[in-house]
């Protein structure tokens, strides 16, 4: 799976983007979550406020409940603030 | 049209080009953001040395497609434009421009609102602005969420 951050995401996480094999009981973006904060202090610094991230599967915007699969292209960041 | 680039635009040029052979078009409204000198941080007005525009190579322009085609089923529109860039830029900079053409000005001034509110929500982009005490991430504003809101709910905004 890849994974891109973006903005403060990314500085706190220490990276633009990372390759990971999915775990199989891993099948949510909530879930997602988990295992990466339990990764490193990195992680779960930027996560602290998870209502706050927004995430897209495949470059589209979804809730955390959304199903996830080894194939996917998945994106952390904050609110937008462009325009 | 959609265009995301590094690259500074001209508005002459762009609004000549909108409308070029099409004698149907009566109105054409714009707008045009750019960078301001000032912002204020933590409840203080400090200066913006640069900003610099990061943002998410293809769904960028996968959203502002989406926006752009929102509006011209919204309104009867001629032609309609989006220009955003991205990198770094300076006080006085341009950084965004959406034109919309139509018969009549309403649909032309609704649309270029139309778009700048859903793409200040929806378009993933995100500002950094140096000041003199380092760099400050731009919050969101709830009132970008509030004008964003009165045109309807967004098909896929996560809220």
């Amino acid at each position: 799976m890849k994974i891109l951050y973006f903005a403060w995401m990314r500085q706190r996480i220490g990276a633009s983007k990372e390759d990971i094999d999915l775990p199989g009981d891993v099948t949510t973006v909530d879930a997602l979550v988990d295992w990466l904060v339990a990764r490193g202090e990195n992680y779960s610094e930027a996560f602290v406020k998870r209502e706050v991230i927004r995430a897209a599967v495949n470059q589209e915007y979804v809730q955390f409940d959304h199903p996830i699969k080894n194939s996917d292209e998945i994106a952390f960041f904050p609110p937008v603030t462009g325009g | 049209m959609i265009r995301v680039q590094e690259d500074d635009f001209d508005i002459g040029a762009e609004l000549r080009t909108l409308t070029e052979g099409d004698t149907s078009v009566g109105a054409v409204a714009s707008f045009t953001g750019l960078v301001r000198d000032m912002a204020p941080i933590d409840g203080q007005s400090r200066e913006i040395r640069t900003m610099t525009l990061e943002h998410y190579p293809g769904m960028t322009e996968k959203k502002l497609a989406e926006i752009e085609a929102e509006a011209n089923s919204r309104w009867p529109l001629a032609a309609s434009l989006i220009i955003h860039r991205y990198g770094t830029l300076e006080p006085g900079d341009q950084i965004v421009f959406v034109a919309c053409a139509s018969s009549h000005r309403q649909a032309a001034f609704d649309a270029c609102q139309f778009l700048m509110d859903w793409l200040k929500t929806e378009a993933p982009f995100w500002k950094l602005e140096d000041t003199d005490t380092g760099g400050v991430w731009v919050d969101s504003r709830e009132s970008d969420n509030q004008a964003a809101a009165r045109w309807g709910k967004s098909p896929d905004t996560d809220g």
